[in-house]
């Protein structure tokens, strides 16, 4: 079987035998990162760019060691020190960066959208690594990865994803993937943070942290990103620590074995607690060893090797 | 027009692996730092058989790793190939051992390479042997065998396949004509 | 010179007429109706017959809404190639607002747009002038001046009036013109930052949405304004279930409103934003399958009474951006009608009734001379082929904007012949 795409766009276009591929796929890369020599020849010559128009280390550096590992050369360009600031267009920037030939160009962008943008121009593949709000492939395809790789299954599992629904990427991924494989995934979060229609996506919505992870399996924590103060969404942090954070004594509603999980990076004290976050229940660490897998194994498959 | 033809039954694998067993212990003197390494698929599964045989005559059971070579193939580009990408586990060191690289037809010599390549990626053996059921010829590359289990002339017309229990459910070892030639 | 369309199908909404027969034109007006016009004519030298059988003849079409961008943003428009575009569309008349740069806020722009039209002689360019200073919701402008410079109503469009006291003292004062106030219905307070409809649609895709509700609480204030001061008040772009709701309810109590739509709102909806495609950014956003049918039912039972294009041209650089970042609008003069045509094969309105939409209806909004067939009116006519079928070529447009999202899409019914003040000004048969 290949993946007969050329991008990698979200979510939503993967059918369930893609994402089973690129999980098998990915499984068999974990190995590499175990050897003394992590690379293989694999994407020898091959010139990988990553295209960040938001600030973020740990998604670019784990492209980069994927790339890196498979022997390609990558190349890192930010926003804030690249021809961006000299206000070039992301289309003329992509038209450049076409005309050095790269095999891969992966682009996290702030606005939605602009990943289509670029695989409708361009003739490389594209990877999103993130685009506003909208999606954020990779992280739910690891995501997938780990649950997967700790409870041997995704169907029938109960998922609570607990936070800012309506401005997280990594939400609208992971409820698209796991409910695509069968989990039964329950959101909750302030209800300003909870988007209308959201129960269009095949989920149960709650206002309340509690009725989510009640008898959950896995808990998945969000980010709470500070700008939301001021956009008059919610009044306080603190409110918010108060109210929605996960914690030593709701964690007790969850199934006895439940484990918890967080895309990083972690608001320690605001939307996780520090013990429950460093604690035998979180898997938060796997997830930063399985994106690594996982990218490895969709830049291997978006170049034509075959599984 | 398809003709298959069995050139190795059950009991001629049989004879051939313990012979290629007595011929490792013989090269080798013995099973000191000697370490045996499956080519996936089939290659893993002769391996095994050649560790047990070789644990039966010398009582010891030597290392056993298993390698897939996908990654490292030369044709890494080329879509008509399915093959596919299994596991590699090697739970234990190369440096100074003496590996006997283990796959069950020997064809053009592009598999050994990229498994010779794979292996020194894990460490620095001391030596590498090359153990193999069939050997069909045609070689590719400048890559010979230290143990055969039959020489098997063969032309590109041709296809061979080695049938084991563990996956085919019977051990033969088949050839046949097919309508093009498949390298 | 003389001109006599002969054997089209005459449908004339300003004078509920429907029959086939000859029209005369002399001298830049209708002379009268009648048959075999060209036989009675035969002293005229310079006398044209257009044998229009299988065609539908009607008074000039005129678009109320529409952004020529000149002066200030040519690089989208110029009133010339907007003009060539409304004569491609079939339009004789059209209005264009005031978000020009500078904004047609005083006198002199409002003298510039008239002179370049003029210069053109193509179509007639009816320029509504802004409403506040530099449209800033502010201070009002001088209307009266503005009028007699040639404008022929009042609006902020591309932005609302946010004041509330500001936008009741325009009302009452342009009443007192018998001028009307034309309301570009958005609280920009609950639509900041939006992009697109708020639903199921922009749950799904994360894009930041604009709720019914702006335009919705908009409307309401705007329509209790209205009615407390007995003002004409015209609302732009109407685009929800709710607003078309509360102007027909608004509209039985006897309050004096009128409204229009424009054929993107009635034709499409926001399932077609999946994409990412900028051609679908528009303001008001393109609303769910509710709001659509609202809309058409609303235009069926005369809630609506104007269609008008929101002709909105962008450059390429304006368009070709991340959706977020994308001017909004699209360009709508040159299938404007085809649009509204499908209406009619969709039988949610007669021929009739869609045509005064598009003809009486719209010159009553802005009180203009325009719009009839009558003997004695501008001979301002419209021929249309309602069965040919063409497809939609960006690359063939006249307006200097391509950013259509009916790129390839299959039109039925086309304005074959255009014809302003007598002169054939578009040609296609």
């Amino acid at each position: 079987m290949k993946l007969n795409r050329k991008d990698i766009l979200g979510i939503r276009e993967l059918s369930v035998e893609e994402i089973r591929l690129i999980l098998d796929t990915a499984d068999s890369f974990l190995e590499v990162s175990t050897r003394e020599i992590k690379k293989v020849p694999t994407l020898r010559g091959r010139t990988v760019v990553n295209l960040f128009y938001e600030a973020s280390t740990r998604t670019r550096t784990s492209f980069e060691i994927a790339g890196k590992r498979l022997s390609a050369d990558t190349i890192n360009i930010s926003a804030s020190t690249s021809s961006v600031v000299k206000g070039e267009t992301l289309i003329d920037t992509a038209r450049n960066l076409e005309a050095m030939n790269p095999d891969i160009i992966v682009i996290r962008h702030s606005a939605a959208g602009a990943p289509h943008l670029l695989a409708g121009l361009l003739r490389q593949s594209v990877i999103n690594a993130g685009d506003g709000a909208h999606e954020h492939p990779t992280q739910a395809l690891l995501d997938m990865m780990t649950i997967r790789s700790k409870r041997g299954r995704i169907e029938g599992l109960q998922v609570a994803i607990i936070g800012d629904i309506a401005h997280s990427r990594v939400a609208r991924s992971n409820i698209l993937g796991l409910t695509k494989m069968g989990a039964r995934v329950s959101v909750a979060g302030p209800a300003t943070m909870i988007p209308r229609g959201i129960e269009n996506m095949g989920v149960i919505a709650h206002t309340r942290i509690e009725e989510a992870i009640r008898d959950a399996d896995i808990v998945m924590m969000l980010r709470i990103q500070t700008e939301r103060e001021r956009q008059n969404i919610f009044p306080s942090l603190r409110e918010y620590a108060q109210y929605f954070s996960l914690n030593r004594r709701n964690i007790e509603l969850a199934k006895p074995d439940a484990l918890v999980m967080h895309p990083g990076p972690i608001n320690r004290g605001v939307e996780i607690s520090p013990d429950i976050a460093d604690g035998p229940r979180s898997i938060i660490l796997d997830q930063v060893t399985n994106g690594v897998a996982v990218r490895m194994a969709l830049l291997y498959l978006l170049t034509g090797g075959d599984t | 027009m398809e003709k298959k033809k069995v050139v190795m039954d059950a009991d001629g694998i049989g004879r051939s692996l313990t012979r290629i067993a007595y011929e490792i212990l013989e090269k080798n003197r013995g099973v000191e730092e000697l370490v045996i390494v499956g080519i996936q698929t089939g290659g893993v599964y002769l391996a095994r058989r050649l560790r047990q045989k070789i644990a039966a005559m010398e009582g010891v059971e030597i290392p056993l790793g298993i390698l897939d070579i996908t990654l490292y193939r030369d044709d890494i580009r080329t879509a008509h190939r399915k093959q596919l990408l299994g596991k590699t586990d090697i739970p234990f060191s190369l440096d100074g051992k003496k590996v006997v690289l283990v796959d069950d037809v020997l064809f053009t010599g592009r598999t050994i390479r990229a498994a010779m390549d794979a292996l020194i990626d894990f460490g620095r053996p001391k030596l590498i042997q090359l153990a193999v059921l069939i050997d069909r010829g045609h070689r590719e590359l400048p890559i010979r065998a230290d143990f055969v289990g039959q020489d098997l002339p063969s032309s590109l017309w041709e296809a061979v396949s080695v049938h084991l229990m563990e996956k085919n459910g019977a051990d033969e070892v088949l050839i046949e004509e097919t309508g093009e030639v498949r390298l | 010179m003389t001109l006599v369309l002969k054997g089209g199908r005459v449908v004339d909404p300003s004078l509920n007429r429907d029959e086939v027969t000859d029209l005369l034109i002399e001298n830049g007006k209708i002379v009268k109706t009648g048959r075999d016009l060209h036989k009675a004519n035969k002293k005229a030298s310079g006398i044209e017959v257009l044998d229009l059988r299988g065609k539908i003849v009607v008074p000039g079409l005129i678009d109320i809404h529409t952004h020529l961008r000149e002066p200030g943003f040519e690089y989208k428009e110029t009133i010339a190639s907007g003009s060539a575009a409304a004569l491609a569309g079939g339009f004789t008349s059209i209005a264009c607002m005031p978000n020009t740069n500078p904004v047609n806020d005083n006198r002199s722009v409002t003298e510039f747009i008239r002179r370049k039209t003029a210069e053109c002689g193509l179509v007639n360019v009816y320029p509504i002038a802004a409403l506040s200073v530099k449209s800033e919701g502010a201070l009002l402008t001088e209307f009266q001046d503005l009028r007699d410079a040639g404008a022929v109503g009042f609006s902020d469009d591309g932005k609302p009036v946010m004041n509330a006291a500001l936008m009741r003292r325009a009302l009452e004062y342009a009443s007192s013109l018998d001028m009307p106030i034309v309301a570009h219905c958005e609280d920009t307070n609950l639509s900041a930052g939006g992009v697109m409809h708020e639903g199921t649609v922009s749950a799904e895709l994360g894009l930041a949405a604009v709720p019914s509700l702006a335009e919705e609480t908009m409307v309401a204030r705007d329509l209790l304004l209205a009615e407390y001061t007995g003002a004409p008040l015209h609302i732009a772009h109407v685009s929800t279930a709710g607003s078309v709701r509360m102007i027909r309810e608004a509209r039985a109590r006897g309050v004096r409103v009128t409204a229009e739509t424009a054929p993107h709102y009635f034709t499409l909806t926001d399932g077609e934003l999946r994409g990412f495609d900028t051609n679908l950014k528009v303001n008001p956003p393109l609303r769910n399958r509710e709001d659509r049918e609202a809309v058409r039912a609303g235009l069926a039972d005369g809630a609506i009474d104007v269609i008008a294009s929101d002709h909105a041209p962008h450059a390429r650089t304006d368009k070709e951006v991340e959706f977020d970042y994308a001017a909004s609008g699209l360009t709508g003069l040159e299938t404007s009608l085809s649009l509204s045509l499908a209406l009619v094969a969709d039988g949610v309105l007669s021929l009739l009734s869609l045509l005064a939409k598009m003809t009486v209806n719209a010159a009553g909004v802005l009180r203009l001379p325009k719009g009839t067939l009558a003997a004695g009116a501008d001979a301002d006519v419209t021929v249309i082929d309602p069965a040919r079928e063409w497809v939609c070529d960006r690359a063939l447009f006249r307006s200097r904007g391509r950013n259509t999202p009916f790129h390839g899409r299959i039109m039925r019914g086309k304005a074959v012949l255009t014809v302003v003040g007598g002169a054939i000004r578009y040609r296609d048969i």
